[in-house]
């Protein structure tokens, strides 16, 4: 069944593209020997019309137009065949070479798929490609998110989109109504930048949170990008573009590699004992509870200096984090009391919370821990 | 599309192709398309049969494969490939940038060559090509870039001092390349590393130094490629089971650390599992938690988690 309709496609195709002047449905009835088979008048109707559907969907040209210049006279199809045409053009061995590496790039079926048919369509030159410098190189693009393929088909026809999105920390998802302007991967997770309509502004949206079916809110071909978009700072602006401060943190030696690695600088901490042996770098860094967090992660092997507000995050965390391990029926302020400060359980409990909006010079610095001795 | 359409699709392409390597193996060609023998031989079979108006034997296209090497002739009206289509242009555009992306590259200049002349080839439909974009970490890093590409090209040994987060190191090793790899963003070089006599795999901006050695790279022929489909880390059933319950100011644990399973508790704790070798680094992400992580499994990690917490207050309190 489905190859006797390739058939008759493709010799719809070829019929349009011979010829020069337009034909007259009555004309194609006659030239395609699968229509001429039609039982009646209107079931060539049906189906001519879906194959001239289809076949532009496909992206084939078919043009309408009239057979003589006067009105009212019959109209015809043709295809044209500059516009059906890949125009000509030629690639070198070495640029065959990057336009299958290119090709290779991604894991995502579909537009894998859609890859290696622009590729083959490439390769009619006869061109072959050399690879010889390329090899061993292997880039790779996946899109495991359900909703990369719609709004990759959405961005390809400029259609709007909704779908249910649910924001960080939020617990149930909104219907967001959306004129997709870009997709960026981002370390390997994929953003959508677009319009937001109900909130008539730019959003950037998390594709791993986007929580049910992507589906087309509007028409094709009617989504504006404004000039001058740039999707990558978009998704950047999530991040802080500038420095906040400079932290003096104490690092013991052998220990701390990735700080090490982003100095401003690194001297000897001068007093330490001879089986504590630190060193003392000033980090710069962006977000202080994202630097605390950092930190925190070397336990005992780092120690903040200063800012006194990031040496308390990192306090207030390790304690949550013994607060949160502390055996069951141990209260949260149980632990080994005399080399570690009493927890307070009000911190503790707090440590689900919001702490990223304290305030700088809140009451949160007020408790400013106690002093560091390690020297 | 519709199976038909589809099918088209591949004729319109599989003609010029064929048109352009009279005798091209079946085989070879079956590849390209990504089907079957079985499957190119149906598609020229039905070739075959089409052709111009009136369908008499010359109007029809040639096929001839009986050799096992395929010619087709005849096919004037379709010798040209159909232009490329929108998501196509698109995927092989946003292919090309995301190579460009990658320090360290000596085809620059082949690769802005097929940029400029692929833009110009496919007209409108390369326009939302610049509305994808991939980002390839290693600002930067071109140089060590380039000794690897170089190692892999001159088939020579590297020597490279790697820092592993996950235990607060910088190792000095030897390592035999094997391929480059960009994973979900990041380069990785996959490696015969000596030191461990396995495959290993070494992320671009962890690595501190690296010296192309005079030495030509021997990597063992049961050295086995690894499978990227499942992203870089892949935890083998071996490992430890870890489970832990997060907290809202967790929950991105779930979505950026590969789970075994995810499941919604009450109070909007998340409690997953993980698989891990090595749980040194579930202990720094622990500590990176700041309490919005718990361990809930084994007991002996949890303990380790807070004695560690415990030590590193106590560095911040003790005399």
């Amino acid at each position: 069944m489905s190859a006797r309709k390739t058939e008759r496609l493709l010799n719809l195709v070829i019929c349009l593209l011979a010829t020069s002047r337009y034909l007259t449905k009555a004309q194609i009835r006659r030239s395609v020997p699968q229509y001429a088979d039609c039982e009646s008048d209107d079931a060539f109707e049906r189906m001519f019309e879906r194959d001239k559907d289809e076949l532009r969907e496909m992206g084939v040209p078919l043009e309408t137009g009239s057979l003589h210049p006067w009105p009212d006279d019959e109209f015809g199809y043709r295809i044209d065949r500059n516009r059906y045409a890949l125009p000509e053009v030629s690639f070198a061995p070495d640029e065959m070479a990057v336009l299958g590496l290119a090709a290779r790039v991604w894991q995502q079926a579909s537009v894998a798929h859609a890859a290696s048919y622009a590729l083959l369509k490439l390769k009619a030159s006869g061109v072959e490609p050399d690879e010889s410098s390329l090899v061993g190189i292997e880039p790779q693009v996946r899109a495991a998110e359900p909703a990369f393929q719609p709004l990759w088909q959405a961005l390809c026809a400029r259609q709007p989109v909704t779908f249910p999105y649910r924001r960080s920390g939020a617990d149930h998802a909104t219907e967001r109504h959306v004129e997709p302007w870009g997709i960026v991967s981002r370390h390997g997770r994929w953003y959508l930048v677009g319009h937001d309509r109900d909130r008539d502004a730019t959003r950037v949206f998390r594709l791993s949170r986007i929580v049910g079916a992507v589906r087309r809110d509007g028409e094709p071909g009617t989504v504006e990008v404004p000039d001058g978009t740039d999707i990558r700072k978009q998704v950047m602006t999530f991040e802080p573009e500038a420095p906040q401060g400079v932290a003096t943190v104490l690092v013991r030696s052998g220990a701390g590699h990735g700080l090490r690695r982003r100095a401003l600088t690194i001297e000897p901490a001068g007093k330490s004992s001879p089986e504590d042996d630190w060193d003392v770098l000033t980090v710069r860094f962006w977000d202080e509870e994202s630097f605390a967090e950092e930190l925190a992660q070397y336990g005992d092997r780092v120690v903040v200096v200063e800012p006194v507000t990031v040496r308390n995050a990192v306090v207030r965390r390790l304690r949550d984090v013994a607060a949160a391990h502390s055996g069951p029926g141990d209260a949260a302020g149980g632990g080994d009391e005399g080399t570690a400060p009493p927890i307070n359980p009000q911190r503790s409990q707090h440590s689900h919370g919001s702490h990223r909006s304290m305030a700088p010079g809140s009451a949160e610095d007020a408790e400013a821990t106690a002093e560091v001795t390690v020297w | 599309m519709t199976g038909a359409t589809a099918r088209l699709s591949r004729l319109l392409a599989l003609v010029p192709y064929l048109l352009a390597r009279q005798g091209v193996p079946i085989g070879e060609a079956a590849r390209e398309f990504g089907i079957s023998e079985r499957q190119l031989v149906r598609d020229l079979e039905l070739l075959f049969v089409c052709g111009l108006p009136g369908h008499l034997p010359d109007d029809l296209i040639e096929a001839d494969w009986e050799s096992g090497h395929v010619y087709v002739s005849n096919a004037d009206a379709i010798a040209r490939p159909l232009r490329l289509g929108v998501d196509e242009a698109v995927a092989l555009l946003v292919g090309l940038r995301t190579l460009a992306e990658l320090p360290g590259l000596h085809d620059r200049d082949a690769l802005e060559r097929a940029i400029a002349k692929l833009e110009r080839a496919a007209g409108d439909a390369a326009a939302p090509g610049g509305q994808v974009a991939v980002e390839v970490d290693g600002h930067g890093r071109g140089a060590i870039l380039a000794l690897w590409h170089q190692a892999l090209a001159l088939g020579r040994r590297l020597h490279l001092r790697y820092h592993v987060p996950a235990r607060d190191e910088t190792t000095e090793r030897d390592v035999d390349p094997m391929r480059v790899v960009v994973v979900d963003g990041r380069p990785y070089l996959e490696a015969w590393c000596r030191r461990a006599e396995d495959v290993r795999l070494f992320r671009l901006d962890r690595v501190v130094d690296a010296k192309l050695l005079d030495i030509p790279a021997a990597v063992p022929e049961d050295a086995r490629q690894r499978d990227f489909d499942e992203g870089v880390f892949q935890p083998s059933p071996d490992d430890l089971l870890v489970t832990v319950d997060l907290s809202p100011a967790g929950h991105w644990v779930a979505e950026y650390y590969p789970c075994e399973s995810i499941e919604d508790l009450e109070n909007d704790v998340v409690r997953i599992t993980l698989r891990t070798a090595d749980t040194r680094w579930v202990e720094r992400l622990l500590l990176r938690l700041g309490g919005s992580g718990q361990v809930v499994e084994p007991a002996d990690l949890a303990e380790r988690v807070r004695n560690k917490a415990m030590a590193a207050l106590a560095v911040y309190n003790a005399a």
